[in-house]
């Protein structure tokens, strides 16, 4: 798809209300959204602080669909190296969490420490005067790649490019602001992890969750019971960029309102035997009940009453991705709190009463678009730019999203 | 419960039996019915069950709870049709106290969609525990502990 100067065959419309479908399933593209996205000057969610919170503590994880290890060292620095070792490419690291002391790869074990330095390379010096490493090898010299690392109040980024700005930086003050309402300093407690591989293009799901608009129609159990409702107050918010987003919404009732003659999935006569599910309690300040922060290029936030989760996307080619939910509350929560957290947890995940909506949605989508690669999307609810507004009746966010999609890839 | 283990075992097998009659051949409505009021029924990764995390892909904390799931399943949920099929095998009673049975078992589901061949989509195995109620068993609680962590596409039905 690509020719000999390295622009597309394939043409992109100008502005960014219309997605060509060959976004979705070049080969070509994917390989250039690892190198500029995922490993470009980007900050990419790798792991809470909570995981790994004693010296020697690891984690795996992965920044596109490169695997790295996530490392708490001896003086409680958190360091980030590639799950790759620096003799032979082996993956060493195979236990997804665990306390090491060092890294020694089972293959010809080379050992590294927590901070990815090169400690011992077995027959360095050879045997009885045979072999060995020539004599200007320097153990120095064959660290494990490292890449930068940030915190904020317990989450934990990393970024392949050493230019990476600084993360408050990178989300700007309207996303850092919706970022701090539930990343408060305060202590974290992991509740558990989910995940799923769906088989779609990875920006399926970073449209879905910047577009309030399906909100309102697909999901029919938010919609009847006010959970996310286009008739409720709300805003969608984004960076300067336009590459993060947040959908912001406040719960109403399930009453029927000049909105929801539209909305063919409200069900005014539809209860729950059992209503344990939908009894949230208000944790946060300000009014809204429902905060979803798309972080670019891998994350997505999500507060929806009391349930809290991180989503980390993991690209699998362009035609497949796995979301990883890590499920959390804080360290302070009552256990009448973390109950709550743990039934609303219904709602989402791969079972989830609202969230298996999207993850069928976005397969159905890639069966749609994968062998139309010629065809284009529209993207024109609420107009063909990409700014804030106080209503949910607009794609705004996913033309933002492209915006800066669009410069980046240099498409 | 006085019974023969020949007998117990039996009607133990019977009821793992029903259970996966229910969901196999799509009379989900008869599902919550074989387990009392006030049950427990959680689906949870390996991953989670060992490392002592209580997160659940579902939790149902009564009856009412899988009366809610069903009705999701028929008339919320937006999918894809697909055709589920439980395999069961080493159904073990592992202990016997106070009327309360605590019972064991293997399980694989198998899932055909359109246009896909038939795939294995979950294994693992239930964790339970069966209590007597009007004459005939029931679960009390039932665990389903599944054995790798990433699930293909979506949990939609009850496993």
């Amino acid at each position: 798809m690509k020719r000999a100067d390295g622009s597309f065959s394939h043409e992109w419309p100008a502005g960014y209300h219309r997605i060509p479908f060959w976004l979705y399933s070049d080969a070509e593209v994917y390989t250039r959204e690892q190198q500029r996205i995922f490993a470009g000057p980007h900050w990419c969610y790798v792991a809470l602080s909570a995981e790994i919170p004693r010296p020697g503590d690891f984690k795996r994880s992965v920044v596109g669909d490169k695997p790295v290890v996530v490392t708490r060292d001896k003086e409680g620095g958190i360091n980030v190296v590639v799950n790759r070792c620096a003799h032979r490419g082996v993956q060493f690291c195979r236990r997804d969490f665990g306390n090491a002391s060092d890294f020694m790869c089972p293959y010809h074990q080379w050992t590294y420490d927590l901070k990815g330095n090169l400690r011992g390379v077995p027959f360095r010096r050879g045997l009885k005067q045979q072999g060995g490493m020539p004599e200007d090898f320097k153990l120095e010299e064959h660290a494990l790649q490292r890449l930068q690392v940030t915190e904020r109040h317990g989450v934990i980024f990393a970024s392949f490019d050493p230019h990476v700005p600084s993360f408050a930086d990178y989300l700007g003050p309207s996303m850092l602001f919706y970022f701090d309402r539930v990343f408060d300093g305060r202590e974290l407690r992991v509740l558990g992890y989910m995940r799923q591989r769906i088989r779609s293009n990875w920006k399926l799901m970073f449209e879905n969750i910047k577009d309030p608009y399906h909100a309102s129609l697909l999901h029919v159990f938010l919609v009847t019971f006010g959970l996310f409702r286009a008739d409720q107050p709300s805003a969608v918010k984004m960076d300067e960029t336009g590459r993060h987003a947040v959908l912001v919404s406040r719960r109403g009732e399930q009453k029927a309102s000049e909105g929801t003659q539209e909305m063919k999935s409200f069900r005014a006569n539809f209860t729950l035997t059992d209503p344990k599910l939908l009894t949230p309690v208000k944790e946060f300040p300000g009014d809204a009940t429902v905060v979803m922060q798309t972080l670019w290029p891998n994350l997505i936030v999500q507060q929806q009453s009391n349930t809290l989760a991180m989503r980390q996307l993991v690209t699998r080619g362009p035609d497949a991705f796995d979301l990883l939910w890590t499920f959390f509350g804080y360290a302070d929560d009552s256990d009448e709190m973390t109950l709550l957290r743990l039934r609303q947890a219904n709602l989402m995940g791969p079972s989830g009463l609202v969230s298996i909506d999207d993850s069928e949605m976005m397969e159905l989508s890639q069966h749609g678009i994968g062998q139309y690669p010629d065809a284009t999307a529209v993207i024109e609810l609420g107009g063909r730019d990409a700014q804030d507004e106080e209503h949910m009746v607009t794609e705004a966010p996913v033309r933002g999203f492209y915006k800066y999609y669009r410069e980046v890839m240099g498409l | 419960m006085s019974i023969n283990p020949r007998e117990l075992r039996y009607e133990v097998e019977e009821l793992y039996y029903e259970y996966v009659e229910c969901l196999d051949d799509d009379e989900l409505e008869r599902w919550p019915e074989l387990f009392v009021e006030d049950c427990l029924y959680k689906i949870i990764p390996r991953e989670n069950f060992e490392r002592n995390l209580p997160i659940a892909l579902m939790r149902c904390e009564s009856k009412g709870m899988l009366k809610d799931r069903v009705t999701t399943v028929r008339e919320t949920s937006v999918y894809a049709p697909r055709a589920l099929r439980h395999l069961l095998s080493n159904i073990r009673i592992k202990g016997n106290e106070n009327g309360q049975l605590h019972v064991q078992a293997n399980y694989a589901v198998l899932e055909t969609l359109s246009d896909e061949e038939t795939h294995i989509f979950n294994a693992g195995r239930y964790i339970d525990c069966v209590v007597r109620e009007d004459g005939r068993l029931k679960f009390k609680e039932k665990l389903c502990v599944f054995d790798s962590l990433l699930v293909p596409g979506s949990l939609i039905y009850p496993i």
